[in-house]
């Protein structure tokens, strides 16, 4: 509730500034000129801090002590790359922010095409942040990936973004085009180097069109000391099926923020995800939902885990604009605090200039709830194995909704693993 | 063999049970029946062990072992069994699963193996058919859309699966119309034998013609205050409670 | 149904422009010269006639102000205030301390009589069960005009008089008390507030004294150019008890004008403050000219264990509303509410909700908040709960509805949940929605015409907050949410 205030550069903005000073040195007149442009726009605002409301529970200016060197082209084993466990995909390797092919899965699939790009997405993102101006000023590198329209592809995409090296930094652009009727799972992975201190900067940019029909999974499973930013900008056409899950376990600091616009009646858009915090953990998911056209549905239901001193932020946004009939917007946020010095800080907002809507959001944080677990042991079940199957219980629920097969088994089983709980259910 | 000795218990600083004396042997069946707010629901969270209720004077023995300081889950491997007024809706965990934990989790606690798929499968099939509980209902989540009938045929079913040598059943037969209490009241006598116990409580004697209870007893204010057999319930159907109040009060 | 009937009868009897209260009276006053300056702080001190340490307390808080910058995180927009084109103190000139009712100018009488305000003692007493009965202070522009049952109070050991009375005659009170839940430098309008406020109301009472009667305030604004810093403090000592009233008016003006009042409760052990207020300043007309800026600062704290602060607000006036009646709950086991019903119509913009702080053990708050938009108004419902690392067991429920007349208007939400404590519980709902197609029907096919249909249905959606009103209270605010929806429908 505070106003912004001119302050002094950070140890972090001045690095970002020789970084961007080198970088411009060695880039051509045309990407130069949109490097600048990025540039400027990063500049008049600064690494986010607490009195920038969007960035109120997420001080970036304090948790970034110093910007990474920006890391150079490096050509990791494959076996470092993770993934999508257990899953035949469709793999694009994207490590350090540049595309590497030679990690790439090379046969051709039909109705997906994917370039190499120098990294510069278009010029109109549905965002003004910060670090997604900072994402274009310094990107290294990334892809596009079309999908022709009424494509359908069985086979899951793989998007694995990997960090190699320490005390590093990536900047990666993506840029994704979904053409009419298509159908697809998309798998975004973020990893790194175990143990690894670096940040990682993705700016991922969608289009879908109309009638598609698209599931995205994202999972970020990057190293426990990296800092992680990704900026979805989403744009979806009409009568499309957009289902987005957000899956987030690694980081020290994480953040996703992603902006998303309706430009096409009757689409609805599924936005869900998990966070799963421990130690000193600081995960942030906030959104900004645009209900620009009437009659789209969105459902933003999201969950966390909190443990330790761990901490967890949620921000949701959903604007309904002044033609926006029929919307239909509900969001739920529901935190688990498993620790006394575990923290959640929600903010589900409402901003509606349209009368005939359908809106809600609600909100529910404590602990396990009392009652379920006396009647879980007084069927003779221990204390420990009670909470885990609790846990467990309340993070499915949001996966199940995902209502994707393959990512479900995929999500059940990381989840399993980070609880310890392989023994805890019997399947 | 339960053992309740002068039990008093009180739930955050209020005395609700105020000594109570009861003994039930295997293969009995004791109806506790009392007005509302008598202390039948704290008696049946003080046998099952829930943290909030408190015994501060008296004692809980079951086949000889102190229960105070058991936990409710080692209370259950010790063979009792809570059927709850209102059971709890358990989102996430589907009823199968729920059920196959619960089941290796006691046998664990008692060392024994845990029970094959195909098994309990077959275990679960079986004793669901009696109680009318449908394969749907086993796939959803724990009690999370069930109706009130639903509920109770499916605690019974745990209570069968579970084999528990305790029976407590609180006002099981609340929110039941007369079909599902004919079927639940069926489930619970085909349990009934000669080395397991059951308490039934209950508010109302339209349950007990169904599970004809050996010894009736009448609680009032926390304390057992008659106890009689099972033309004690008609008595009670006749006059109601206000004998028992008064009695107490004066 | 009566009170429906008799709704739409009031909605029926006033023109769509016409504001109820919007008459001015012409009384002369005594005005500071315009604008502001250490020695208006002074000549606002002096003419209150206050020792030096108040003067000092002002001094220190124009100081911080000048310091300050005007608050832009609401969503409210207007033209920037020109904060020296203001008198900062308007009195009646016939009226410095007037010693009874007898010495009252009998224009400001007849303005409260208008306003439906009896302050004439024998007035209420003819036909008034005594329970029923409510002392007043009248507050105009400025200035406390009259107290009533000042002594029947001061029975049972209840001070209520003018704060600035309370200044000079309790000073040990004041001193402690004053600023203590909103310190000097809290925000911009508080602190403005601290160094011009000229009057309001005080109430202190006792230690084991449940108050014999309802307190209240009426504030009305008149004169032309004024702001308006009203001031209260209420404390309810050990295991007191109180229930004081807020009632605000004021004359149609093509100008804005600025109201800045600061209200300070403090609940110490077992004690109780029932706060309600009916907030009616004129709203500006249909085409969003004129109107009062509400800038309001309003704060309990819950100091003791115990303790319980209760909020409840209709806002159905002014031009802007920038107000969060907020509880401290700092004291184990005490508690918190809100309720409020906050009705926009015409040009009108609200930013309001409330803060509930918990910090201590097994506090508990509940946040009830119905918001209404019609016309092409903004209404914002903005609150934050926050359970501190020692809150254990804290308890929250937050419902906050919406309700959209028309497809010009908007309806916000934004709630900050924020806790530190495995313990604490939180549950917020919040729903936004239009009346239902059907629920129009139904009414209409049972006889209602469109207004009638209307009322009934957004009665029914503000009871659970019209129900913690006081009962008369609650018949007059019935009223005005129907008068404020007028012109609405179609």
């Amino acid at each position: 509730m505070n106003a912004p205030a001119k302050i002094q550069e950070t140890k972090a903005e001045q690095s970002l500034n020789a970084q961007f000073d080198a970088i411009l040195a060695q880039t051509t007149q045309n990407n130069a000129n949109q490097r600048k442009q990025a540039w400027d726009a990063f500049k008049a605002k600064g690494i986010p801090h607490r009195r920038v409301e969007e960035w109120h529970y997420t001080d970036l200016r304090t948790k970034m002590n110093d910007a990474f060197a920006l890391a150079s082209k490096t050509a990791p084993k494959a076996e470092a790359l993770t993934g999508a466990t257990g899953l035949e995909t469709y793999r694009i390797a994207i490590v350090n922010g540049r595309y590497v092919p030679e990690l790439s899965s090379n046969q051709a699939v039909a109705g997906l095409t994917v370039t190499e790009a120098d990294g510069f997405l278009a010029a109109q993102l549905g965002t003004d942040d910060a670090m997604a101006h900072l994402n274009q000023a310094l990107v290294q590198g990334g892809v596009t990936i079309k999908i022709d329209a009424n494509a359908t592809i069985e086979r899951p995409i793989e998007i694995v973004r990997y960090t190699d090296g320490t005390e590093v930094s990536s900047y990666a652009g993506t840029s994704v085009d979904i053409g009419s009727g298509a159908k697809a799972l998309i798998i975004e992975s973020f990893e790194g180097d175990a143990n690894a201190a670096y940040q990682s900067n993705a700016l991922t940019e969608v289009k879908v069109g109309n009638n598609a029909n698209i599931h995205w999974l994202k999972l970020q499973v990057e190293s426990e000391k990296a800092q992680h930013i990704e900026t979805y900008s989403v744009e979806l056409g009409a009568q499309t099926n957009f289902q987005h899950f957000i899956y987030n376990e690694g980081s020290s600091l994480s953040r996703a923020q992603l902006f998303l616009e309706f430009k096409g009646e009757g689409t609805h858009a599924g936005l869900r995800g998990t966070s799963l915090l421990k130690d000193s953990q600081h995960a942030d998911i906030t959104l900004f939902v645009n209900h620009a056209v009437p009659e789209c549905e969105s459902r933003e239901y999201y969950r966390a885990v909190v443990d330790d001193k761990a901490r967890a932020v949620f921000q949701g946004k959903i604007i309904v604009e002044p033609d926006a009939q029929k919307t239909d917007g509900q969001m739920m946020i529901k935190s688990l605090l498993l620790s006394d010095t575990a923290e959640i800080n929600a903010k589900p907002e409402l901003e509606i200039f349209a009368d005939d809507v359908q809106c809600a959001h609600g909100s529910t944080t404590g602990d396990i709830d009392e009652e379920l677990l006396f009647y879980l042991m007084a069927r003779g079940i221990p204390e420990a194995q009670a909470r885990k199957i609790l846990i467990l219980a309340f993070l499915s629920e949001a996966i199940e909704e995902f209502e994707e097969e393959r990512s479900v088994k995929l999500l059940e089983a990381m989840i399993r693993k980070w609880l310890h709980a392989d023994d805890v259910v019997s399947e | 063999m339960l053992e309740i000795k002068n039990l008093h218990a009180e739930v955050d600083g209020n005395k609700i049970l105020r000594g109570i004396d009861l003994t039930v042997r295997p293969g009995e069946v004791h109806a506790i029946m009392g007005p509302n707010g008598s202390g039948k629901s704290t008696l049946s969270y003080v046998l099952a062990g829930k943290d909030d209720y408190e015994i501060t004077e008296g004692s809980i023995t079951y086949n000889g072992v102190d229960w105070s300081e058991l936990g409710a889950d080692e209370r259950a491997a010790a063979g009792m069994f809570l059927a709850f007024q209102y059971p709890i809706e358990i989102p996430g965990v589907a009823t199968m699963t729920f059920l196959k934990t619960a089941l290796n989790a006691q046998r664990k606690a008692r060392g024994e193996d845990e029970i094959s798929t195909p098994d309990f499968m077959k275990l679960v099939r079986e004793k669901s058919k009696a109680l009318k509980v449908t394969p749907d209902m086993l796939k959803r989540p724990l009690n999370v859309g069930f109706s009130g009938g639903e509920k109770k045929r499916a605690e019974i079913l745990q209570m069968s699966l579970l084999e528990p040598t305790l029976c407590v059943l609180d006002e099981t037969d609340s929110g039941l119309d007369i079909d599902a209490l004919r079927i639940v009241s069926e489930g619970v006598n085909q349990l009934r034998s000669p080395d397991r116990s059951m308490i039934v409580i209950t508010h109302y004697q339209r349950l007990l013609d169904h599970i004809v209870p050996d010894v009736v007893h009448v609680l009032s204010k926390g304390k057992i205050v008659k106890t009689g057999g099972k033309e004690l319930a008609l008595e009670l159907e006749k006059n109601g409670y206000a004998d028992y109040v008064d009695e107490e009060a004066a | 149904m009566a009170a429906v009937q008799e709704t739409i009868d009031q909605v029926k009897a006033i023109d769509v422009d016409q504001y109820k209260y919007g008459f001015v009276t012409d009384i002369e006053s005594e005005l500071a010269p315009k604008g502001l300056n250490e020695d208006i702080v002074a000549f606002i001190s002096a003419k209150k006639e206050e020792p030096e340490w108040m003067l000092n307390w002002r001094l220190e808080a124009y100081r911080r102000w000048k310091t300050m910058e005007e608050p832009t995180w609401a969503r409210v927009e207007y033209p920037k205030i020109d904060f020296e084109d203001l008198h900062y103190y308007a009195a009646p000139k016939n009226t410095e301390g007037p010693k009874s009712l007898d010495e009252v100018d009998p224009e400001l009488l007849e303005t409260y009589k208008k306003l439906g305000i009896p302050l004439a003692e024998q007035e209420i007493l003819a036909g008034v069960a005594p329970e029923n009965r409510v002392a007043v202070d009248a507050v105009f522009d400025s200035v406390s005009v009259a107290t009533t049952f000042k002594e029947e109070l001061a029975k049972a050991g209840v001070i209520f008089c003018p704060i600035s009375e309370a200044v000079r005659e309790h000073p040990e009170l004041v001193q402690k008390y004053l600023g203590s839940v909103v310190p000097v430098s809290d925000n911009f309008y508080a602190t403005l507030n601290s160094a011009v406020f000229s009057d309001g109301s005080f109430v202190y009472v006792p230690p084991g004294v449940r108050c014999p009667m309802e307190l209240s305030t009426y504030f009305r604004i008149n004169e032309k150019n004024t702001g308006q810093f009203e001031r209260t403090l209420i404390i309810a000592d050990k295991g007191s008890y109180v229930s004081y009233l807020e009632g605000c008016t004021a004359p149609q003006r093509d100008e804005n004008q600025l109201h800045a009042a600061v209200v300070e409760l403090v609940a110490l052990e077992d004690a109780e403050i029932k706060y309600s207020t009916v907030q009616n300043w004129y709203p500006g007309d249909s085409e969003g000219k004129g109107g009062i800026y509400n800038f309001v600062t309003k704060r309990g704290d819950c100091r003791e264990k115990n303790s319980k602060i209760s909020w409840t607000q209709v806002e159905t006036g002014s031009a802007i509303t920038w107000k969060y009646p907020s509880c401290i709950l700092r004291g184990d086991n005490s508690q918190g509410e809100f309720y409020s019903i906050a009705i926009s119509n015409g040009h009108q913009q609200i930013d309001s909700g409330t803060k509930m702080i918990h910090l201590g053990k097994n506090t508990a708050s509940r946040i009830i908040s119905k918001g209404i938009s019609a016309g092409v108004s903004q209404n914002t419902y903005r609150g934050q709960v926050s359970a501190h690392r020692k809150a254990s067991n804290a308890r929250n429920f937050t419902q906050c509805d919406s309700l959209l007349i028309g497809d010009k208007c908007g309806a916000h939400t934004v709630p900050y949940i924020e806790s530190k404590n495995s313990t604490a519980v939180f549950e917020h709902e919040a729903t936004t929605s239009k009346i239902s197609d059907d629920q129009m029907f139904y009414c209409q096919a049972r006889g209602l015409d469109e207004e009638e249909a209307v009322a009934l249905i957004v009665n029914g959606f503000v009871r659970d907050v019209i129900q913690q009103l006081p009962m008369e209270f609650a018949v007059e605010a019935q009223k005005l949410i129907s008068i404020s929806l007028e012109g609405s429908v179609g």
